[in-house]
């Protein structure tokens, strides 16, 4: 290494060290310290806006309860969809030689906007059956259409025609619609990732354990699954992460009517729209606080990653 | 393995020519192999059915659209119409989205790699007290909710707006309504990932290359142009694309810091369509497909080096 005078370093992440500080750290302080002001942001409330998370008081206004809920939904769904469809995927296409082809035709909707992406679907799950194309699959194979973005029924009632017209949000039928387009979206990151993990296994382990005997279901789970498991936990933790900030998708699909809502939707309205800035700061520190595991597990990681660089 | 089975599946194919055994074992072997094939192509054909309904949509007539499912325009292929995407690109003001979303996207693109790469050398080759705490302080803050930076960042854009017109783009020079407001907070929300991705790469460049450098007298901006650049193109180029997707696709950050709809990107034009003109459907799959476009194209024209820039930065460890 070269001698440089001391401040070098400094004048390097000067640009980035400004920029994140003035976007995103006093930012978050801030949201800190407004969360416990009243609505104008003016007078100390201490913990009221919290408690009005918690209390719930104009659930049909602003379900607290049900954007939680449905976060919850979100995170777990969401999450383990399309990480378990990209390790499939992703075993099965490296078996084919048009690898690369199966890939991209699952990549292509990462690049859709999350706009876009809405658009189409809004098309795919219209109502009437000679258009919406879910709904001509579902007649075609003898079911009942139905408007999955406004239908608050769970999949029982639906399916047997019994059972209430509105069931606990994690379990709405148009809150697993919506899910599922978000697996739709982000599948093809898992499975480029993935993939390109299970490039890095080595052939000989596989022949190896083929020649001892193992069939294609051990070498899955006792080979491939545990040496892609880094992996798999970048891969997690990116789509954690996205299921935590899932706006757009929620905002342009539903608007968050029919108790679609999440966290970062209802946030968005208590801000912007009804603008008490108190409730909207502590919505943002409550998804904050929620990735502070998933932080403390990556900076784990981190540490771990540089030791044995 | 990928390389490995088809030749065995040459072997398996002329199995009729050798003893039976032999095309019992093909036949075990097909029986193995087709559900695999069906499960990657049945997969693969599920993923592409709602861009195909869009595609094909975007050029059928409104009252085929309204009437019929998009899967009947494949039974009479010469049934298609340009008029959708020339009603989208003239009358609605998408043309200027269009470009509107290009100034947003290409200089917040190009300033966030540039900083990072930056910051990235230092965190990478360079040694001062707290290095590795404040690398991790950068990417923690990957972590952080934008919705919940953006009331404090309104309040200061709305005390720091600088109220004067700028030529050609349009726009304030600065503040909630501005291209440059726009660009920096752009660059800011994506740089937590940039540090993280370059920094990786660039900290598994041989280390030799920068010892003799820096032997030979080189600078440490010489030593970045020349040098740590070049080497890094395909982590640079997975960055761009990963940027280049978030900034076009952002709607959030544009609803709020750029409230004037002469300014407004493709997405928020978008959304402004689905919402006033309700089941409009020929006109939104034809914007919609417009927006995409570009990002598509970007996307194919650098695959190459974004599987590889990948591998660089989440795979390793």
């Amino acid at each position: 290494m070269i001698g440089r005078p001391w401040w070098t370093p400094w004048l390097w992440l000067a640009p980035a060290l400004i920029l994140l500080g003035v976007f995103l750290v006093y930012p978050t302080v801030d949201t800190f310290r407004r969360s416990l002001l009243d609505q104008r942001s003016r007078d100390f409330v201490g913990l009221d806006n919290y408690r009005f998370i918690i209390e719930n008081p104009q659930p049909l206004v602003s379900d607290t309860h049900s954007a939680l809920l449905n976060n919850v939904m979100w995170l777990t769904l969401f999450t383990v969809l399309t990480v378990g469809f990209g390790l499939v995927f992703a075993v099965l296409a490296a078996r084919v030689r048009y690898e690369a082809v199966a890939k991209a035709a699952i990549f292509v909707p990462v690049a859709i906007s999350f706009v876009a992406a809405s658009v189409i679907w809004r098309f795919m799950y219209e109502f009437n059956s000679e258009i919406g194309t879910v709904n001509a699959g579902v007649t075609s194979l003898g079911g009942d259409p139905t408007a999955w973005l406004q239908n608050t029924g769970g999949l029982q009632t639906w399916l047997t025609d019994t059972g209430p017209d509105k069931w606990p949000g994690p379990l709405q039928i148009n809150n697993m619609a919506l899910i599922l387009v978000g697996v739709w979206i982000w599948a093809g990151f898992a499975v480029v990732v993935l993939s390109a993990g299970l490039k890095g296994i080595s052939t000989e382990i596989l022949e190896a354990a083929r020649v001892d005997g193992a069939n294609e279901w051990q070498i899955f789970w006792r080979i491939i699954v545990p040496v892609l498991s880094p992996t798999i936990v970048v891969v997690s933790t990116t789509l954690v992460i996205q299921a935590l900030k899932k706006f757009d998708l929620v905002w342009v699909m539903t608007g968050g009517r029919f108790e679609t809502d999440v966290v970062a939707t209802l946030f968005f309205k208590e801000a912007f729209i009804v603008r008490d800035f108190g409730v909207g700061a502590a919505l943002a520190v409550v998804l904050l606080l929620w990735v502070v595991p998933i932080m403390v597990i990556s900076i784990r990681r981190f540490q771990f990653q540089e030791e044995t660089r | 393995m990928a390389r490995r089975n088809p030749s065995t599946a040459t072997e398996a194919a002329l199995g009729g020519l050798l003893p039976a055994i032999r095309l019992g074992e093909a036949l075990k072997w097909l029986a193995a192999r087709v559900p695999i094939h069906l499960a990657v192509i049945g997969l693969a054909a599920l993923w592409s059915v709602p861009t195909i309904a869009l595609l094909v949509s975007s050029f059928r007539d409104p009252r085929d659209i309204a009437t019929s499912g998009w899967w009947n325009a494949i039974k009479s292929p010469l049934d298609v119409t340009l008029d959708n995407y020339e009603k989208v690109l003239e009358t609605e003001g998408m043309a200027r989205a269009f470009f509107n979303s290009l100034i947003i996207t290409v200089p917040a693109t190009v300033l966030v790699i540039l900083v990072a790469a930056l910051a990235a050398y230092a965190f990478a080759w360079m040694q001062f007290p707290g290095r590795n705490v404040l690398f991790l302080i950068v990417v923690g803050l990957l972590v952080v909710p934008l919705q919940m930076t953006l009331i404090p960042v309104l309040r200061l854009y709305t005390d720091l707006t600088i109220d004067a017109e700028v030529p050609v783009i349009g726009g304030r020079v600065f503040g909630t309504g501005s291209y440059a407001g726009m660009w920096l907070a752009h660059t800011a929300y994506g740089l937590p990932f940039a540090v993280y991705l370059l920094r990786n790469f660039f900290g598994s460049l041989p280390r030799d290359l920068f010892e003799s450098a820096y032997l030979d007298g080189a600078s440490d901006l010489r030593v970045f142009f020349r040098i740590v650049l070049p080497l890094s193109m395909p982590a640079i180029a997975a960055l761009a694309i990963f940027q280049f997707l978030w900034v076009w696709n952002d709607l959030l950050i544009a609803l709020i810091l750029l409230p004037d709809p002469n300014l407004a990107p493709m997405t928020l034009k978008i959304t402004n369509l689905v919402t006033s003109f309700g089941s409009q459907y020929q006109l939104l799959t034809a914007a919609a497909f417009i927006s995409m476009a570009l990002p598509l194209f970007i996307f194919f024209a650098l695959q190459r080096y974004f599987i590889q820039g990948i591998l660089a930065g989440a795979v390793k460890g």
